[in-house]
């Protein structure tokens, strides 16, 4: 909402600066968002008179101009303009002013001839048409305002207002009005408050006898107030007028529509004008649109109007789109004698919807969407005919009709002060309340609020602290600590997991990435999930952005390899990431989402690798107490490699999975190198976390350390031999680590070699070689029985 | 043999001071105090002495003894020293060579952010609650004071899963909010964090997923100054002691009284420039006492209870405090980007 502080000026007299005057509004509660000085540019611009006009003695197109300035010697000025004559009133820039664009005029000579300054069109000054009429756009501005030689062009064309700039919040559509922001204004500086009756002399006739209104849908029109005028003359309206509707964002058009948008701006009413000769059958019918009907509005587009709108008609059909925008079929034309002012009230979110299905947000529509005032709607009309008189637009008539489908209620409610004080930590007496109250209309009867009709807003007692708080000053309240009961902070057991997770995981070396919950079905072709599984079930949004923002992502793969293919995309070419993703799943039952979050890690490069992978896990695992954790070899996953991809299990739980992402679905995503995933789930994770460790003595006595190397055909795991060593070894063997696979030279075909290193200890005595022998060599013939692998 | 006594001190004297190595050193003490040494076999002649001298001799030449012992003792330390010194020397190495690369993660800015103000709360007795992104609408908004009709429900702006707009995606994490005050004893200092969604195009400055912290306090007695109070010291964590805020009303649908709270532009100290758009401010957070109605929607009495509640979006909050111009860098995920925080 922009307002003209000299527009405000009539209604309260404010004296502050417009920086102080935006600080105490943005305080009370109208936040400014900037403020405009206009014409801030413009100095030393003043009226000049054309005394003499000669043709340029080296050029056949400009002229040299004579023009007194008011002052003892006229001044020479060279201008290309065609448009002025001897004793024209015209704008001129002097030596040394400044124009709008960061302009400066100097004297200067044009073909030979010295220019003691600049004729000045609209344009340069920072105007257009709509705010002149009677001037051009192509040639100087003939002035035909009252002034004098001299005068200052700013205070000739009113260029001495601020425009300040509000964001109003949704629940106060009355603050969409200069009344409105001088009923805060005056609270806020405790200056007078002086509203204006409008007075209406009338004497053209009787309404009654010219227009019927019916309203057939009480719930989306509450309200509807319509006044007439006949014999009305098109014409500009007034400087004074034009200029505050410029101020106020909105472009002159002729008298009637800016009367409208005049009373619109100042009351917060939207209001309507229909030539009568439209109105076919005298009477206005309020109903909602029948199916199929079809109305050009006044922006000249066919709109195909539907039973949940409403509309304004005539006898047979619709003339208007109720609170949205008129019909060009009752628009004001040249050839317009008598028009009906409308002014009503609408149902907010009827008039909200219909906008939206229509894509017309209108100003008229953006103010009813919130609400408006039902006691408004007389006052606006009286306004706008008494401007119809005052600027001689047309004769008024007698009379209005003012349908009431639904009255409003008076809203009460009693004065709190302990309450009041209560919410807001303050000490506050029960006059200064009643004050801040009476300065917003508000009136009181005993203890009780009433509560003026243009605040819908207030329903509360925290609704009053409001008011009583912002006019006291929310700057004033002191801030303090509360107390009571003193509570436990911290992180829940799964909040510390996940902070575990993201700690180690960084310390390896992957670094953090956050993606989109949602994402395209077209990623589940891309990673050939298969056609029948289960994550192909998802919530999908029914009003998406777009597609590829359509879905609730029921893996966190996809996200994973887009990410790592925007990372290849820019070449970075070692890259590890790691992320802990929601996905939501729908649950059997249940009409929420299962929502459960995935640790994915995701790395290409030269680090990279399954082991690599699979050595980060491990040592996740160890760090989150994650024991006995099994990788087994299965290949139904079309995700990933068939040959490179494991299921990790800790006992009966499958905690995740991992391996090499399977080059098609890798090529899909542009990624043309090895690339390395791991999926593992939360919630299986946290269930498999062994129990706290308590202290074990550490080992009194040695250990022993053997190596041994056994060649058995290549089918046989390192997982399986090595439980098989445990299971021989029994207490002895301490740990079991796997050094070398080799194939080759002195390997037969289909076998391999495998070296272990094992430590062997018992707990209590010390080993001895021979002992260690015995051991290691049962172990040998454990693993020869079981896998029929020899001793290299 | 007095004279021999003093001739082998000062033989062995000269000879230890010059020995230059521990060897050598060794080599000596063998020579002079060994068993088969040049002071043994001296002594060995004492046998012909007279029992007057033989007790003056042998002072002597355990003098002697002693003093060799001594200077051998202290040549070799002199040696010892002069020997690591050599070492030392030639183990210098050139200390500005780099270091072995150890790689190693970083958190992604925004969880950055979010910890600190986790613990900020955390150290002022909050926990941290959770709940569901894909929500009732119920929760959303009837429970917020959010009534039927209410734009916010628009589906321009709200992403629906059902017909009937019984399902939706949160739009703010006040939600969880209720579901805690509906299950959770008093008094309650929880925040919230987490993903919200709002059907906002992709741009620099939008995303139609974001993060919100809430917070809510419940308590008897609670008041406006608590949460100017609270939120004084949250600002002040986060962005240095001399922060200063401005409390101006507004209006939210689950809040009354409700209020914006600025900072004063770090920029321009409050002169107005451009990161603050000329206003000398900064828009950083919504806040409000809880709406009574609201308190008892979640069964809780308005009467005795009274609370606050405020929310803070995550990306415009670490955007500001790493100077991110483009919200779209924040889920890009590039490394170049993730590493530099």
């Amino acid at each position: 909402m922009k307002l003209s502080r000299e527009w405000l000026g009539e209604f309260t007299d404010i004296k502050a600066t417009d920086k102080q005057f935006s600080d105490a509004l943005t305080l009370s509660g109208s936040k400014v968002e900037g403020w405009e000085i206009i014409g801030e540019e413009i100095t030393g611009v003043v009226v000049g008179k054309v005394l003499k006009i000669v043709r340029h003695e080296n050029s056949d197109h400009m002229w040299v101009c004579t023009v007194d300035l008011g002052k003892d010697a006229p001044v020479t000025i060279v201008t290309g303009a065609q448009n002025i004559s001897k004793d024209d009133l015209v704008p001129v820039a002097v030596d040394g002013s400044t124009l709008p664009g960061g302009i400066t005029i100097h004297t200067g000579a044009l073909r030979g001839v010295e220019s003691q300054g600049m004729l000045c069109s609209l344009k340069e000054l920072g105007l257009d048409i709509h705010d002149y009429p009677y001037a051009i756009e192509n040639g100087i501005f003939i002035l035909q305002e009252p002034c004098k030689t001299g005068d200052d062009i700013k205070a000739v064309l009113g260029l001495n207002d601020s425009v300040i700039e509000f964001e109003i919040t949704s629940n106060r559509p009355d603050c969409l009005s200069v009344i409105g922001l001088a009923r805060e204004s005056a609270a806020t500086f405790g200056t007078e408050l002086s509203l204006h009756k409008p007075h209406v002399s009338g004497g053209a006739g009787d309404i009654s006898d010219f227009l019927q209104v019916e309203i057939e849908d009480s719930k989306l029109c509450p309200r509807y107030t319509a006044k007439m005028v006949k014999n009305i003359k098109i014409a500009p309206s007034p400087a004074w007028m034009r200029r505050r509707l410029r101020a106020s964002g909105v472009r002159p058009i002729n008298n009637i529509v800016d009367i409208t948008n005049y009373v619109m701006l100042e009351y917060g009413q939207p209001m309507h004008a229909f030539d009568y000769s439209c109105v076919k059958g005298g009477k206005i019918v309020v109903r909602r649109a029948v199916e199929g009907e079809v109305l050009k509005t006044l922006d000249d587009k066919d709109r195909a109007i539907s039973p949940e709108m409403l509309v304004i008609a005539d006898a047979h059909d619709p003339i208007g789109l109720a609170g949205v925008m008129g019909g060009g079929n009752s628009e004001i034309t040249e050839k317009t004698n008598t028009i009906v002012f409308e002014s009503a009230n609408f149902n907010g979110t009827s008039v909200r919807k219909t906008a939206i299905a229509l894509g017309m947000r209108t100003d008229a529509s953006g103010r009813f969407e919130k609400g408006l005032d039902p006691m408004n709607t007389v006052p606006a009309a009286e306004r706008a005919c008494e401007l119809i008189e005052l600027l001689g637009a047309g004769e008024v008539l007698d009379g209005v009709i003012d349908i009431v489908a639904a009255s409003p209620k008076e809203f009460r409610l009693p004065l709190e002060p302990g309450r009041i004080n209560a919410l807001l930590g303050t000490d506050l007496d029960r006059y200064f309340m009643v004050k801040v109250l009476e300065k917003l209309d508000f009136t009181m009867d005993g203890n009780m609020i009433c509560v003026p009709s243009f605040r819908s807003d207030i329903e509360h007692y925290a609704d009053i602290a409001e008011e009583v708080g912002r006019f006291y000053g929310y700057d004033k309240i002191e801030p303090t600590i509360f107390s009571g009961t003193t509570t436990r902070g911290g992180f829940s057991p799964k909040q510390k997991f996940e902070r575990e997770i993201s700690s180690v995981c960084r310390g390896m070396g992957y670094f953090e990435v956050m993606t989109y919950s949602f994402g395209s079905k077209t990623a589940w072709d891309k990673i050939h999930l298969p056609e029948k599984s289960p994550l192909r079930k998802a919530f999908v949004i029914q009003n998406p952005l777009g597609e590829d923002t359509s879905v609730m992502r029921t893996t966190a793969l996809p996200s994973m390899l887009d990410v790592l293919a925007t990372n290849l995309a820019k070449r970075n070419m070692d890259v590890k990431l790691f992320e802990l993703a929601t996905i939501y799943l729908p649950a059997d039952g249940k009409e929420l989402a299962d929502e459960q979050m995935i640790l994915t890690l995701g790395a290409f490069g030269k680090d990279s690798g399954f082991f690599e992978l699979k050595g980060c896990i491990e040592a996740l695992f160890a760090a989150l107490r994650i024991k006995n954790v099994r990788f087994e070899a299965v290949s139904d996953n079309p995700s990933y490699h068939p040959g490179r991809y494991a299921k990790i299990m800790s006992g009966g739980t499958v905690l995740g999975v991992m391996g090499q992402t399977h080059p098609a679905v890798a090529d899909e995503y542009g990624l043309s190198v090895g690339v390395y995933t791991a999926e593992l789930a939360l919630s299986a994770m946290i269930s498999c976390v062994s129990a706290e460790p308590t202290y074990k003595p550490l080992p009194r006595f040695p250990a022993m350390t053997r190596d041994i190397a056994v060649v058995c055909d290549s089918s046989v795991t390192a997982a399986a031999l090595t439980d098989t060593m445990y299971e021989a070894g029994g207490d002895y063997l301490e740990n079991v680590r796997l050094f070398d696979v080799y194939t080759g030279t002195g390997i037969p075909e289909g076998k391999r070699s495998v070296a272990f290193s094992l430590t062997i200890r018992a707990k209590d005595q010390t080993l001895t070689d021979e002992h260690s022998d015995e051991i290691v060599k049962s172990i040998l013939t454990k693993l020869e029985k079981t896998h029929g692998a020899v001793i290299r | 043999m007095r004279k021999l006594l003093q001739e082998l001190r000062d033989a062995s004297l000269t000879a230890i001071s010059c020995a230059a190595g521990i060897d050598e050193l060794e080599n000596l003490r063998v020579k002079y105090l060994g068993k088969k040494g040049e002071l043994t076999a001296i002594l060995k002649q004492m046998g012909g002495l007279s029992e007057q001298e033989r007790p003056v001799i042998g002072q002597l030449a355990n003098e002697v003894r002693e003093l060799l012992s001594g200077s051998i003792d202290s040549r070799r330390e002199e040696l010892a020293a002069k020997q690591l010194e050599a070492r030392l020397g030639a183990e210098k190495i050139d200390v500005t060579l780099p270091g072995k690369i150890v790689n190693i993660g970083k958190k992604h800015p925004l969880n950055t952010v979010l910890d600190e103000a986790k613990e900020i709360f955390i150290g002022m007795g909050f926990t941290i609650a959770e709940g569901p992104e894909i929500e009732y609408e119920n929760y959303n908004f009837t429970k917020l004071n959010t009534p039927e009709g209410h734009p916010a429900r628009d589906r321009q702006d709200t992403f629906y899963f059902t017909d009937d707009d019984s399902l939706l995606l949160r739009t703010q994490t006040s939600p969880v909010q209720v579901r805690v005050m509906e299950t959770q004893s008093l008094p309650i200092r929880v925040i919230s964090p987490g993903r919200v969604y709002r059907k906002d195009e992709v741009d620099a400055t939008h995303s139609p997923m974001f993060h919100q912290i809430e917070g809510l306090v419940v308590d008897k007695g609670i008041t406006l100054g608590d949460l100017k109070g609270t939120l004084n010291t949250l600002v002040k964590r986060l962005y240095g002691e001399n922060t200063v805020t401005r409390f101006r009303p507004h209006h939210f649908p689950f809040t009354e009284p409700s209020c914006e709270v600025d900072v004063q532009c770090f920029e321009c100290g409050g002169k107005g420039c451009r990161v603050c758009k000329g206003e000398g401010w900064i828009e950083l957070l919504g806040a409000g006492m809880v709406h009574p109605k609201v308190l008892e929607g979640c069964g809780i009495d308005s009467s005795v209870y009274s609370g606050f509640a405020f929310g803070i979006g995550l990306e415009r909050m670490t955007m500001r405090r790493f100077n991110i111009s483009d919200l779209r860098l924040i889920y890009e995920n590039d490394v170049r980007f993730l590493n530099q925080f």
